[in-house]
């Protein structure tokens, strides 16, 4: 018996006009703003955390400035320096601090040039070289890793490589310019899917802070832990011995310290609001879906009159009444619901491999079937609802006078 | 046999005991759609209810057809007093024993023609298999199986009116109500339509058929019931009638003919009636 109803209903909804689909729009725009921003969220949080490029929790980072957390090397009013790595190195728990430098320079090479590209700088010792590459997960794909001495020797990202750009990219061997002095390529990195390690050139310590000309100054420094799960107090520790030595108060640090996990605690809580917000559009819009189909339906029972009357006269009962347009308004969620879904996934689907294409990332699209199944299921649910009072309506019209039409 | 049959014959399967039905427009303004109609339908009669517009004819089968209950008065359905049942009960008791054809068909646009002649079924609880074939039965005695897939609107009108009593069969309901069955017809298609009807007479089903065409009710009907404002002014049966249903009260045709001069009407229905009896 349920099963003609649904026949039925499906009937009446393949001969319905435009009107009573666009009343849909509600249910569909809300189930399609679920859908993709689920979707996306998961991509959306893996791919900005990627482009911390770090992967490991397990570190701290120093900086210059104040609250904010722009990029290295902006806003920079009193710089970190090598006497700062020298009292985080000397802080507790703190089993090796590297001072690293990153700053801008224009590259030239044979075809062309790029007027900002990030260069950073590796340590003298092959301790901190390693547990930087470490830290960052990154592999040589072609050449070798620098060594302590070369000077004119630099490693680049992926992004600059022969394969990231269709064979028109730099080979190892090639010479470039780096703020107009030359340096030959010794490797090429493998794909990282962080931004910034693709297109980053390393250059040893010395020839970057030359090239920079940024002496003692120093942009980050990095903090591997002896005991990783005192990483919170460690942090706390180390802004103490920073205030001591750089002679600041409580609230008027000049540095920040973090810790990957505040830092994607601040990405997440931004991306949280934007969900909250999304989620309250949803709402609204899955709000104004039932108004839709609560009104689509009322015209409809109009409309259909004549129908009710001659399904009573043929031996309808009232609960046989209700549960036809009962169920037609639930399908009629449900085909919202259901071009919802297919919007919402395509939008995911297509956002993820936009980032993938943007950001060099590797994520697949994250389709959730169960997140699509309630989705299904809510929309008919909803849409049935909506259906209640039209459908009671429907079922209480007095067979005489709804025969007439 | 002969003994079962006519008992059988006898049974009042519809009955109108003293039925009123009227309805109050403003305070003072009481409309008197019935008036105190009696009325006793016996199972295989083909009864006409003939009336002109404002007669009550409309609200009478609305009563017969048990979709309204009337204000005062009782009617009865198969023995059972329709004013005790519930609302959903009359619904499936309705479904089950009275089969309705429209002057305006009334087919559901958006189901086949196969569709709409299981659509009774389905509120029987019929399952949807038995629902198809035995619709598919129905459509082949009125000859439009070969227009199962077709939509109501791919249908002329008589088309239209053979599906519908293809679908007043689809219960196998012992009565069937037809509301002016050739009222939206031409004469050629109307005689089909009619044919088709006498038919279902002969096979045994009991036919009750409004109309306010005299001659339609006078040549098809074995019983006319004549309304004029909400009362059955005469009761006219065909003298064929007289040998089937012994026992009723039998008018007389001369009344008929005093009516046919009472009321101006349009044509000399009486006369008709005469001229067919010498036929027959």
């Amino acid at each position: 018996m349920i099963s003609d109803y649904f026949g039925l209903a499906f009937k009446n909804l393949k001969h319905r006009g435009i009107r009573s689909w666009l009343t849909l729009l509600g249910i569909l725009i809300g189930v399609m703003a679920v859908v993709a921003l689920i979707g996306l969220g998961t991509g959306l949080k893996t791919a900005i955390n990627s482009q911390f490029g770090v992967s490991a929790t397990e570190l701290i980072t120093v900086q210059a400035g104040g609250v904010t957390y722009g990029p290295p090397g902006t806003g920079v009013v009193v710089p970190i320096t090598t006497d700062d790595l020298r009292v985080v190195s000397n802080v507790n728990n703190v089993d090796l601090a590297i001072g690293r430098i990153l700053g801008t320079v224009k590259v030239e090479f044979k075809d062309g040039s790029v007027d900002f590209s990030m260069a950073g700088s590796m340590p003298k010792e092959k301790e901190q070289r390693d547990f930087i590459y470490e830290t960052f997960g990154v592999e040589i794909m072609t050449g070798f890793f620098l060594e302590s001495g070369d000077s004119s020797e630099i490693v680049l990202g992926y992004g600059y490589s022969d394969e990231a750009n269709d064979g028109d990219g730099l080979d190892v061997g090639d010479k470039i310019k780096l703020n107009n002095d030359t340096f030959k390529i010794k490797g090429i990195m493998e794909k990282s899917g962080s931004f910034i390690m693709d297109y980053i050139i390393l250059v040893n310590e010395d020839p970057l802070k030359d090239l920079l000309d940024s002496g003692d100054d120093l942009n980050i420094i990095v903090v591997r832990l002896k005991d990783k799960d005192l990483i919170e107090r460690t942090k706390v520790d180390i802004e103490k011995a920073l205030r001591r030595s750089r002679d600041v108060d409580v609230g008027d640090e000049d540095f920040v310290v973090s810790t990957p996990a505040a830092a994607m605690e601040t990405v997440n809580s931004i991306l949280t609001g934007v969900q909250i917000f999304i989620v309250i559009i949803a709402f609204i819009s899955v709000f104004i879906g039932i108004i839709g189909i609560i009104n689509t339906m009322g015209t409809s029972v109009v409309e259909r009159r004549k129908e009710i009357g001659i399904m009573k006269s043929i031996g309808a009962r009232n609960e046989n009444i209700f549960m036809q347009f009962f169920v037609e308004a639930g399908l009629l969620g449900l085909v919202g619901g259901l071009v919802g879904v297919v919007l919402g996934t395509a939008i995911s689907v297509l956002g993820v491999y936009g980032i993938n294409y943007q950001f060099g990332t590797e994520l697949t699209p994250a389709v959730d079937f169960v997140l699509i199944s309630l989705a299904l299921f809510g929309s008919f649910f909803v849409g049935a609802i909506a259906g209640i009072v039209p459908a009671m309506n429907a079922a209480s019209q007095n067979p005489v006078d709804a025969l007439k039409g | 046999m002969l003994k079962i049959v006519k008992e059988k014959t006898k049974k009042a399967i519809i009955e109108l005991r003293d039925v009123f039905k009227h309805y109050r427009m403003s305070e003072d303004v009481l409309v008197k759609a019935v008036d105190g109609v009696s009325m006793s339908v016996v199972a295989g009669e083909f009864v006409a209810i003939m009336g002109p517009s404002g007669s009550g004819k409309s609200t009478c089968m609305n009563l017969v057809g048990s979709l309204d209950v009337p204000t005062k008065g009782h009617v009865y359905l198969d023995g059972q007093d329709v004013s005790q049942l519930s609302e959903s009960d009359l619904a499936q008791i309705r479904g089950k024993k009275i089969g309705f054809i429209f002057q305006s068909f009334n087919l559901i646009p958006n189901l086949t023609t196969l569709e709409n002649v299981a659509l009774p079924m389905m509120f029987q609880g019929v399952s949807s298999e038995e629902r198809s074939y035995r619709a598919m039965g129905f459509l082949k005695l009125v000859e439009l199986d070969d227009r199962a897939d077709h939509y109501p609107n791919e249908l002329s009108g008589g088309q239209k009116q053979r599906v519908a009593i293809a679908r007043s069969l689809a219960n196998e309901p012992e009565v069937l109500l037809a509301d002016e069955p050739t009222g939206n017809l031409d004469s050629k298609t109307g005689k089909i339509v009619m044919d088709f009807l006498e038919k279902m007479n002969k096979d045994g089903k009991t036919i009750i058929m409004v109309t306010h065409d005299p001659d339609l009710a006078q040549e098809y009907a074995d019983v006319v019931y004549w309304l004029k404002d909400g009362k059955v002014e005469k009761t006219t049966r065909k003298k064929i009638g007289k040998k089937k249903f012994n026992g009723h009260v039998i008018e007389d045709i001369a009344e008929g003919k005093k009516f046919s001069n009472a009321s101006s009407g349009t044509s000399s229905h009486a006369e008709a009636l005469g001229v067919r009896d010498e036929v027959d």
